[in-house]
């Protein structure tokens, strides 16, 4: 049962980057429905709810297994660390889920009035962001523990407070959620201008482009400043192995600087061909060019994350996309100020138009990268500095069952994945028209 | 407080049991009872509103366990590995194919999810029976991690496996009782020949449901040394009251009754269970080793804590099922 552990880590690896792919989306046109509902434009609102519903359904449907793979594919972590995760869990099963599958039920399955409509739709963006509330504590508890005390070979729950409002979980929450909202955006934006480009429902392409560049502005400042920044000071201080994998960073020293590119050379411990900012790495961690941001050789190689170089990549992929994001963003609302965006036959609009409706991969692209960089930095700990990865697989499955659970979620998820491009492309044909009822 | 743990999780079964329960039946139905297409949406809109939010139960049982006994949690998803993410899968595909159906007129892509949806809810039917019957007989458990191959050659007997004749016998029932149920709900929720149909199935199923009840019962008796309590007495008597009350109110139609009588069958079954091996949660098949309520509970601290917004959780989610239900009957 020798490599079980890597097929247990591939397949939550797997099924968890697929499941991130819906929610996201979810959590950032939540509230933009809320809005539209509250504005009274109803009519784009109930477009919007659509495509909404068929991001949650996929969502919940992925979302039952990673619930399920504690159990069983992680008792390890379940039994040692139950006591504290249970909590958090749980508590998203029971308030989250419920608030969103009750007021779903309500938009989708009876005819409710505007009233109505406005608050099953807040009811569901209060439910989105619960429960992304309630599994980041958890996330963050794995991070950075706190809340618990150690009881022989298990922990225990000390403060739910501390595992609930704990200075990583809020930061945590507030990068992910904005990142949420640039995914919304850049979805928003991506509709407005396929259908400007098309000379379809115009005046709803206006709206869309509209508050998907604003929004999508805004939330990309913000998911780099402050709370990307804020949550890189927290890796700088309590992940200083981590930090150094994502930057490449073999030696210490003071005025460190930032890689902009360069490659790992883990055997020969250096960063081959690399452009570097002096000093910026330093000051972005403690403030000062004089901070003394220590490398991986000032660790024990087995406390070093196990794929430095997938680490590195994902966390520059990140931060070179999220750059990108704010410089097409910047360019869209500046147009728009000057009134040319949504005018076709205007000088440079087609290009920027084309670049938004094909720009909407690279949220999910930079939010699932974020993802890896958090998930590798953490490594080899899957509670940071309390328990190892190793010691918290289900040590009584056996690795071709697992294997063969992995492969089985492969072609599930295929299948669902072209469902899913199916109904959401047939949607944005469709447009915000009126549209017969369920069943 | 583990005994309110112990209760709580036996709630959140018997209330999975009763409210999935009509929809996982429905979908044992559904090619039986709707033969034409306005049948099948009338079945899908039976449960349409209610099936998203009667799963949350399926969370609140893995949640009680989370918070209140971890390591159960841990033995009993880990050792049952294979049947567990059958159980996940179909959960996906039945959940996929109700919202999938009424996204296009075409004839065979709703046949295809019709079928897709009857074949998922079976399975999940006979897979969460036979982990039921295998709590009830008891794993292989070493040092709290269980080993169990899905089958084995068929005989309840050690070296056993997860499907036997045994648990077989609990899945039969499952089905029955389930399949009875949905027959009611959907009696009362339908008209037409689509309700003679159906009431036609609740009244033919009663019989299978009981020899398929004592049947279970007995074998129960011999295979899972399931000790018979007055407080469990004091539950199956009530199952036998509200099953005979429920075949009475079936045959003069008065299906709502029927309905909620069929539904204090499957809780008191469910109760009697719970009360009947009390503190044991997993039972080790030798007998050695197994793991009681007091040992796998959580720390102290953690039960209370957890009681209190568990139980918040729990009369929130009642209120807002009532609310939901009215709601819908009057729109």
């Amino acid at each position: 049962m020798g490599d079980a552990l890597l097929w247990h880590r591939l397949q939550f690896a797997f099924t968890a980057v697929y499941h991130y792919v819906f929610p996201q989306l979810t959590m950032g046109l939540a509230p933009v429905i809320v809005f539209l509902r509250w504005r009274r434009e109803d009519r784009l609102a109930d477009f919007l709810t659509r495509v909404f519903a068929i991001n949650f359904a996929f969502g919940v449907v992925t979302g039952f297994p990673m619930e399920f793979q504690f159990g069983t594919n992680w008792a390890g972590l379940a039994r040692y660390a139950g006591d504290v995760i249970g909590q958090t869990l749980a508590m998203e099963g029971m308030f989250a889920f419920f608030l969103e599958s009750i007021f779903l039920g309500v938009l989708l399955w009876s005819k409710p009035s505007p009233r109505q409509k406005l608050f099953a739709s807040a009811a569901l963006w209060a439910g989105s962001w619960l429960s992304a509330y309630f599994i980041l504590a958890t996330h963050a508890f794995t991070e950075h523990p706190q809340g618990f005390v150690k009881n022989g070979d298990k922990l225990q729950l000390d403060s739910l407070a501390d595992l609930l409002l704990s200075r990583w979980a809020w930061t945590e929450v507030a990068h992910t959620l904005v990142a949420a909202l640039v995914t919304g955006a850049f979805v928003l934006a991506a509709m407005g201008a396929y259908y400007t480009l098309s000379r379809k429902h115009e005046d709803v392409a206006k709206r869309l482009l509209a508050i998907g560049t604003t929004l999508g502005l805004a939330a990309s400042l913000a998911v780099a400043f402050p709370t990307g920044d804020q949550q890189a000071k927290l890796v700088a201080h309590h992940q200083e192995p981590a930090l150094a994998a994502m930057e490449g960073r073999f030696e210490s020293g003071q005025m460190a600087g930032i890689t902009l590119i360069g490659q790992p050379n883990v055997p020969q411990r250096r960063l081959d061909n690399p452009i570097r900012v002096p000093g910026a790495l330093s000051f972005l961690a403690y403030g000062t060019f004089h901070g003394d941001v220590r490398g991986l050789s000032a660790f024990p190689e087995d406390e070093w994350p196990q794929n430095i170089e997938l680490l590195y990549y994902a966390f520059h992929l990140m931060a070179g996309i999220g750059t990108l994001m704010i410089g097409i963003m910047s360019l869209a609302v500046l147009q728009r100020f000057r009134k040319k965006l949504e005018v076709l036959d205007a000088r440079g609009t087609r290009p920027l138009l084309w670049a938004l409706m094909l720009a909407f991969p690279l949220p999910y692209i930079a939010n699932t990268a974020g993802w890896i960089t958090a998930e590798l930095g953490r490594q080899p700990w899957v509670i940071y500095g309390v328990l190892r990865t190793r010691d918290a697989s289900s040590t009584n499955v056996h690795s071709g069952d697992v294997l063969f659970t992995l492969i089985g979620f492969c072609g599930l998820y295929l299948m669902l994945g072209l469902l899913f491009v199916f109904l959401i492309g047939r949607e944005v044909m469709r447009g915000p028209v009126e549209v017969e009822g369920h069943g | 407080m583990v005994e309110l743990w112990y209760a709580l999780a036996a709630f959140a079964i018997a209330a999975y049991v009763v409210l999935d329960g009509y929809d996982l039946g429905a979908g044992i139905l559904h090619l039986f009872v709707a033969k034409s297409d306005a049948d099948r949406r009338a079945v899908i809109s039976a449960i349409g509103p209610y099936w998203d939010g009667n799963e949350v139960w399926l969370l609140a049982i893995a949640g009680a366990l989370f918070v209140g006994f971890p390591s159960v949690l841990a033995a009993a998803f880990s050792g049952m590995y294979l049947a567990m993410f059958m159980v996940v899968w179909s959960l996906a595909l039945r959940g996929i194919s109700i919202e999938m159906r009424g996204q296009s007129h075409d004839e065979l892509w709703r046949a295809f999810w019709d079928f897709v949806f009857a074949v998922s809810s079976g399975v999940l039917v006979v897979l969460l029976a036979v982990a039921l019957g295998n709590v009830l007989r008891g794993f292989p458990l070493e040092h709290g991690a269980v080993v169990l191959p899905l089958f084995t050659d068929f005989t309840p007997s050690p070296p056993t496996g997860l499907v036997d004749w045994y648990t077989l016998a609990v899945a039969l029932f499952a089905i029955a009782a389930l399949a009875r149920h949905a027959a009611l709900w959907l009696s009362w929720k339908s008209a037409g020949d689509l309700r003679a149909r159906c009431a036609r199935v609740a009244n033919y199923s009663g019989p299978i449901v009981v020899v398929s009840w004592v049947g279970a019962w007995a074998a129960s008796l011999v295979v899972a040394h399931v000790a018979m309590r007055p407080l469990s007495f004091a539950f199956a008597v009530i199952a036998f009251g509200s099953l005979a009350a429920s075949f009475v109110f079936a045959r003069r139609e008065r299906f709502l009754a029927a309905f909620s009588a069929s539904s204090a069958f499957l809780a008191s079954v469910i109760f009697g269970i719970a009360s009947a091996t009390f503190p044991t949660l997993l039972r080790s098949i030798d007998g050695k080793d197994s793991m009681d309520a007091y040992a796998a509970a959580a720390s102290p601290h953690a039960l209370a804590v957890g009681s209190i917004w568990y139980v918040a959780g729990v009369i929130a989610v009642i209120v807002a099922f009532a609310r939901q239900y009215r709601d819908v009957e009057k729109s």
